[in-house]
């Protein structure tokens, strides 16, 4: 395919997307209830698929990262999950533009023109060190923004954690990836490995944390659960759920 | 008993904190002083380079210097506190203050090098909401809550809350889940805890 044809696709796709975009977004006017508690009628499933889970990262994930983290340098891992971050941008951008977020759309575009050229095929994110931090988007959250409930806890066989309304973004993402028309053969085989190896990276960054509820807490499904449940409305909503005067009545009585 | 002594030596210090400020106005800035205090003091723990078992004994006497640990231990502890007696309840909290500086205290290596910035500060009912900015090596800026409050008769910190992610909701589940499988047991549950983190 030619660079010249993709990227009129691309630039025909965005032109249709935030046509659609305007359309949705006054179809859908309301904000999603917000979320709360534990929605998780699907739990005796979870437990199964978190049983599974755990023992993939037993037996494969944690040694394969922890291996990739001490033989890769660290700049060099870095370098892999730019690209990754890089080639996540259009996804981003068309989420951006779909929940009606032009400032955020523009600057990461703007991450992306820089560091896809500047950034040496987004190796290097240059992006950051001129003030154009990382803020990621996905379909998820965009449903959000159009008013869609968060809907039961998930968790997914390999994926992990997530919602209903989370998981039904993900295979929207997958299926409208703007890249999806841009990558073929050992190109698409590159950037999947490239993601891949950034979800492997995460891992071996966050082993601290990930080991510790996965293999020391009591119940690490519910441990899970919380943390995940806690951190995506946080990433939503920008609210903590931090009010804790009753608790403060009830252990050192009413003021 | 050195432990004893300079938790003696660091509560006359708190104690003296408290008596110089009005324990029922509790001001943002003093909260944020407060914060930067602690983070300040947990730095010099991670710089001294000691070995971790050190590191886990003066970060004990920091939680103690810092933390309303009684509010916290009770929390955690969740409805069980009412039921439980007085003798369980206090041997309980004795070991969840060494369960929990054991358990994060072992993870301090991961904030080497790093730094917290105090953004501000804001009421939420009686109590102060103090915002910070942590930028640890490697990674990108993240968002750092510390709940601190005087209910308890001097200022104190309750809760830290990062990217959302509420660490007294997060051990209350954990205690909770430790609790159900000791069938409920305040004193199975103290005598284990003194041997995990």
């Amino acid at each position: 395919m030619s660079v010249r044809y993709s990227f009129d696709l691309k630039i025909k796709n965005l032109v249709t997307c935030l046509a659609l975009g305007s359309v949705l977004a006054l179809a859908a006017c309301g904000s999603a209830p917000r979320a709360t508690g534990i929605n998780d009628p699907y739990e005796a499933g979870n437990r199964k698929v978190h049983a599974f889970n755990r023992g993939l990262d037993r037996a494969i994930v944690r040694p394969v990262a922890n291996t990739y983290g001490k033989t890769t340098p660290s700049p060099a891992r870095r370098a892999i999950s730019n690209v990754a971050e890089t080639l996540g941008l259009p996804a981003t951008i068309l989420n951006d533009v779909l929940q009606l977020r032009i400032a955020d759309a523009g600057a990461n575009t703007f991450r992306f023109l820089v560091n896809a050229t500047f950034g040496l095929a987004g190796t290097i994110d240059v992006a950051t060190e001129a003030g154009i931090a990382e803020n990621p988007s996905d379909f998820g959250e965009t449903l959000y923004t159009w008013g869609v409930g968060e809907g039961a806890y998930v968790e997914l066989p390999v994926l992990g954690p997530s919602t209903v309304r989370a998981t039904t973004g993900m295979v929207v993402d997958l299926i409208t990836n703007p890249l999806n028309n841009v990558f073929d053969g050992t190109d698409r085989a590159g950037a999947t490995g490239a993601g891949v190896l950034a979800k492997v990276d995460d891992r071996y960054e966050a082993r601290e944390l990930i080991d510790e509820v996965l293999y020391e807490s009591e119940d690490s499904y519910s441990q899970t659960r919380l943390l995940y449940l806690q951190n995506r409305r946080f990433n939503l909503t920008g609210e903590q759920d931090l009010d804790i005067s009753d608790l403060y009545d009830d252990i050192y009585g009413p003021e | 008993m050195l432990n004893r002594r300079q938790f003696t030596v660091s509560l006359a210090a708190s104690a003296a904190t408290a008596t110089a400020l009005p324990a029922f106005a509790l001001s943002g800035g003093q909260a944020e002083k407060l914060v930067a205090s602690a983070v300040s003091d947990i730095n010099k723990i991670i710089a001294s380079g000691k070995s971790q078992s050190r590191m886990i004994a003066d970060f004990e006497r920091v939680f103690n210097r810092y933390a309303d640990v009684y509010f916290i231990a009770l929390v955690t502890l969740g409805p069980a506190r009412r039921t439980a007696s007085k003798a369980e309840v206090d041997a309980y909290v004795k070991a969840f203050r060494g369960y929990f500086t054991r358990k994060y205290g072992k993870r301090f290596n991961e904030f080497v090098g790093g730094e917290i910035k105090v953004n501000g500060s804001r009421k939420v009912k009686k109590d102060i909401q103090v915002d910070t900015t942590a930028r640890l090596r490697g990674q990108s800026p993240f968002n750092v809550t510390w709940l601190v409050s005087d209910r308890s008769g001097s200022a104190k910190i309750s809760n830290i809350i990062i990217e959302g992610i509420n660490t007294l909701t997060s051990e209350r589940t954990e205690i909770g889940a430790m609790l159900d499988r000791r069938g409920g047991s305040v004193a199975r549950l103290a005598a284990d805890l003194r041997k995990l983190g």
